[in-house]
């Protein structure tokens, strides 16, 4: 599986290759290969478990891989100790010495540099403007608020203008309203420095808004790389697909394969879906398929051919399925509508309330028709 | 991290070792007052003069036996009514409001800064026939005649529980202190009386304190030598004090150092089950 | 629940006052003319003169001067070996010998001085057969064999300590750049400073306070002060010591005041700078 996007020529700035981290019996990283290019925020999503953050940390160099090598800039990392390797990372828990103050923190990392004083003061000066500290350079970690004790632990891991800056979960410890306001200023400031960002995570939002490029975790291995928008519409797995928002998965066989389009009858929903692409792995019997709640429409009469709802190759009947409304959440922006099908199974619909009377809404025990796009699914073989 | 362990295999193995040694060999009249153990000969090791004489000794002179068995006894009594003074107080502590526990807390460790020779020394002056107790006791017109109290077994106690308190309210206070509360609300939820919440649920979660404070009692009062020699018995020595005197004044470092091995063997599995509880309540706070 | 609380409260009070009594006795009585202590001399109490005798006695203030300083370099010796020790138990994981490093330094706190004491003399005899040194007792002797007892003490407030530290902190400042050892400098060190300062009180408490261990260790020229005290004691109450004991407790009273006052303090402030934060926009 390619992991270099495709157009780059020059060199990735972080190559790891075949890396593997053993804890006695335990796999934590199985064989992991990546590339990162220059300048891009990279992040590794994953649940617990799944091996990023140890991944992290052999970056930063407080796990040394069991197998495997880590190249940054082209410079070979085995041997190298955490105090000397040209990265620095921003931990979860800031881990801002609570002894010194804003200033001091900052500067620390200089000071190990054998900067002149001078020096030292101009570059924190630099650096607590851009994350706009300038204020609190006297005061220490306990008389800041958690917003303001993270941009100082970022103050203090980019001054030092490491090649690569780790972040471990970074927007983890902030409110919700937070949250948004720095995954924005975090993207700005990377721009505006132009530092190589590998940011691990477990929540979704937070990797699809940061990142340029992400790979997604489980038990060790690197399941998938893409763009946010690859990884969204295009998952590899099923894994995938149902780890990044919600999906409908539909688990059914091939009745028809062809270059541009393909036929699956699934019991599970109880009709034939239309596919309208081919489908590039081998023909297996057994396929899932993805929809994605959004791209449902729902609505009490069954759609008319030529509605524009499905394309016209498809026939009448696919793409479509009849049930009742069973459940559904009122979230202000939108609905989720959970409908059981005639089968039995349970489909997730998600409407955005674009009216605000509505209503002739759609109500509990109605019986709906939901319906989508032949371009929607995705066709999963593992 | 080298350091401090070759410090302590110097300064504290080794002198174990010695003492292990020493307790096998012969009493002589000379500095040091022990046949050595190997006989050495133009540089070649002619022969070993065990000399288990020294322990046999321990076992058959009644004075040993008897010490052995007084210390024993002294210790196990004085734990037992340090743990019963104990606890309710460890338990009031941990009940307290958050302010009123830090002047608790302070007001019983005050005790064991002050030394602890001083205040053994105080319980003399309250023990003795004319003493503060006696005189304030026939004041009131209770008594006629003073009682004694000095020289008896109830002074070693006395003095052992006060000596000690600390050390069991501590650990049993830092084990209550942990407790949910809510779970004695809930045993009442359930139609629990308070004795029996207590009983069943408190009582059980404090046993690794109670163990840890007992132990931190216990061990130490067994070899107790200011105790006795100021409050206790003449006519009844406590281990410590038979070790004391073996050794300054009968001059007998080997017979000392088997009554000292011996009490070390003794104490070797009530020090290991506290090492073990010490490594858990580490452990359990990481 | 409620009569649960009284009885425990009931009993507390009771320990308190068992606790106190003797030191407040010892101290009343030292304002007391009577060289019988115990009985009270109404006509010519309270008085000072044990006070003035105490001032002027010569072998007890030697041996206390003895006892301080013997303390102070104990205290500082337990610290550094206590601490060192502290550290490989906690951090570094398994290394050769871990059981027997865990073993020697928890054994101290339980272990009945008289075998202590005992053994550590024998160490020196034999050393000096040996070697020639240390000669006879004294100062050196018994500051040495205070240090071994009381690192254990240290090593397990230090141990106590570093349970709880963030190892987050020492990872972020090698991450920085800074080789271990600045680390243990400049961001460890600094931070378990207050368990340095308990440890190093609570070895010069031991070591100044310490009767059985330095009886065994002393030579005929050194007598701490617990020593001079005990051989008067033994012969039964006397004034001057209840004059002594007075001025200690007054000092350790003072301190343990004088202390929590300023760590109430300190907290205080902490808290208010917390609040201040938080409230503070973004």
């Amino acid at each position: 599986m390619s992991t270099q996007p495709p157009g780059q020529a020059q060199a990735p700035y972080l190559r790891i290759e075949n890396v593997t981290k053993r804890f006695g019996d335990f796999i934590a990283v199985n064989d992991v290969s990546l590339h990162v290019q220059r300048g891009e925020i990279f992040c590794l999503l994953g649940g617990s478990g799944s091996g990023k953050t140890t991944l992290l940390r052999m970056l930063a160099g407080f796990e040394t891989p069991s197998s495997g090598k880590i190249f940054i800039d082209g410079q070979d990392m085995s041997e190298i100790a955490p105090y000397d390797r040209p990265v620095n990372m921003m931990f979860q828990s800031y881990a801002l010495f609570p002894h010194m103050t804003v200033e001091k923190n900052v500067a620390f990392g200089l000071e190990q540099e054998r900067l002149g004083r001078q020096e030292i003061k101009r570059r924190v000066g630099e650096i607590l403007e851009i994350v706009k500290m300038s204020q609190f350079t006297a005061r220490k970690p306990h008389q800041l608020s958690g917003g303001q004790r993270q941009r100082v632990a970022l103050a203090r891991a980019l001054v030092k203008r490491p090649k690569l800056l780790l972040l471990d979960e970074p927007l983890a410890a902030l409110d919700r309203k937070l949250r948004e306001h720095t995954q924005f200023e975090l993207i700005n400031i990377q721009e505006q420095l132009g530092v190589t960002f590998v940011v691990v995570t477990h929540d979704q939002e937070e990797a699809m808004t940061l990142s340029s490029r992400m790979g997604v975790m489980n038990h060790g291995q690197i399941v998938q790389v893409g763009t946010p928008t690859d990884i969204y519409e295009f998952p590899a797995t099923r894994f995938v697909a149902d780890f990044i928002g919600s999906v409908n998965m539909f688990e059914g066989k091939l009745i028809e394969d062809e270059p541009d389009f393909v036929r699956i009858r699934s019991e599970e929903l109880g009709g034939v879906i239309y596919v309208s692409h081919g489908i590039s792995s081998a023909p297996a019997a057994t396929v899932w398929v993805a929809v994605r709640p959004e791209k449902i429409n729902i609505s009490r009469r069954p759609p008319t051919p030529g509605s524009g709802v499905h394309q016209p190759e498809a026939g009448a009947g696919e793409n479509v399925v009849r049930g009742t409304v069973k459940e559904i959440a009122y979230m202000g922006d939108m609905s989720i509508y959970l409908v059981q099908a005639e089968s039995g199974k349970t489909i997730r619909v998600t409407i955005p309330n674009v009216a605000r009377h509505m209503e002739d809404r759609i109500t509990w025990d109605e019986t709906v028709y939901l319906s989508w796009h032949a371009e929607s699914p995705v066709v999963l073989t593992r | 991290m080298g350091i401090p362990m070759l410090w302590l295999i110097v300064l504290f193995l080794i002198p174990f070792i010695i003492v292990f040694k020493i307790s096998f060999s012969e009493v002589r009249l000379a500095m040091p007052p022990y046949a050595p153990l190997f006989e050495w000969l133009n540089g070649k090791l002619v022969a070993v003069k065990l000399n288990f004489g020294n322990y046999s000794y321990l076992f058959t002179d009644a004075l040993y036996v008897s010490s052995y068995l007084y210390s024993l006894k002294v210790a196990a009594v004085s734990t037992v009514m340090c743990l019963l003074l104990g606890y309710p107080m460890a338990y009031a502590i941990a009940r307290s409001n958050p302010t009123t526990r830090t002047v608790l807390l302070m007001l019983i460790v005050l005790p064991f800064w002050t030394s602890f020779l001083l205040r053994v020394y105080a319980w003399i002056g309250l023990l003795k026939t004319n003493g503060v107790i006696n005189n304030v006791l026939m004041s009131m017109g209770i008594i006629h005649e003073p009682i004694t109290m000095l020289q008896t077994d109830f002074a070693v106690y006395v003095g052992i529980v006060y000596s000690y308190l600390p050390f069991m309210i501590l650990p049993l206070y830092s084990n209550l202190e942990k407790h949910d509360l809510t779970l004695i609300e809930a045993a009442a939820d359930l139609g629990a009386g308070p004795f029996t919440a207590f009983r069943r649920v408190t009582l059980p979660q404090s046993l690794p304190g109670i163990i840890a404070g007992s132990l931190l009692v216990f061990i130490p009062a067994v070899g107790e030598y200011v105790i006795p020699s100021l409050l206790g018995r003449t006519d009844q020595l406590m281990i410590g004090r038979v070790l004391s005197d073996e050794f300054f004044e009968n001059r007998d470092w080997p017979v000392a150092s088997a009554v000292a091995i011996f009490m070390l063997g003794l104490l070797v599995v009530p020090m290991m089950l506290f090492q073990h509880f010490e490594k858990r309540t580490i452990e359990a706070r990481k | 629940m409620k009569s649960h609380g009284l009885f425990s409260r009931t009993v507390l009070v009771f320990g308190l006052v068992f606790l106190y009594v003797p030191i407040l006795s010892m101290v009343v009585f030292s304002f007391n003319n009577s060289r019988l202590v115990t009985v009270w001399d109404s006509a010519n109490s309270p008085t000072m003169k044990w006070y003035a005798a105490l001032m002027s006695n010569d072998q007890i203030l030697g041996a206390a001067w003895l006892s301080i300083r013997i303390a102070m370099i104990a205290a500082s010796g337990a610290v550094v070996l206590g601490t060192l020790a502290g550290i490989a138990l906690v951090r570094f994981g398994a290394f050769r010998g871990r059981a027997l490093l865990a073993g020697m330094t928890t054994a101290p706190l339980v272990m009945p001085e008289v075998i202590t004491g005992l053994s550590l003399l024998l160490l020196f005899v034999a050393m000096e057969q040996a070697i020639g040194w240390p000669k006879g007792g004294g100062a050196v002797t018994i500051t040495l064999a205070h240090i071994t007892f009381c690192m254990a003490y240290v090593t397990v407030v230090v141990q106590s300590r570093l349970v709880g530290f963030d190892e987050s902190l020492e990872e972020a400042a090698m991450d920085l750049g800074a080789r271990p050892v600045k680390v243990f400098f400049r961001i460890t060190l600094p931070l378990i400073v207050p368990a340095l300062v308990s440890g190093w009180l609570l070895a010069f408490t031991l070591s100044w306070d310490d009767l059985v261990i330095s009886q065994f260790v002393a030579g005929p020229g050194s007598s701490t002060l617990p020593m001079v005290i005990f051989s008067k004691v033994r012969l039964g109450v006397s004034p001057d010591v209840n004059a002594l004991a007075t001025i200690m407790v007054l000092v350790v009273a003072s301190g343990i005041v004088a202390s929590s006052i300023w760590m109430r303090y300190q907290n205080k402030r902490r808290e208010r700078d917390m609040r201040l934060a938080a409230s503070a926009n973004l």
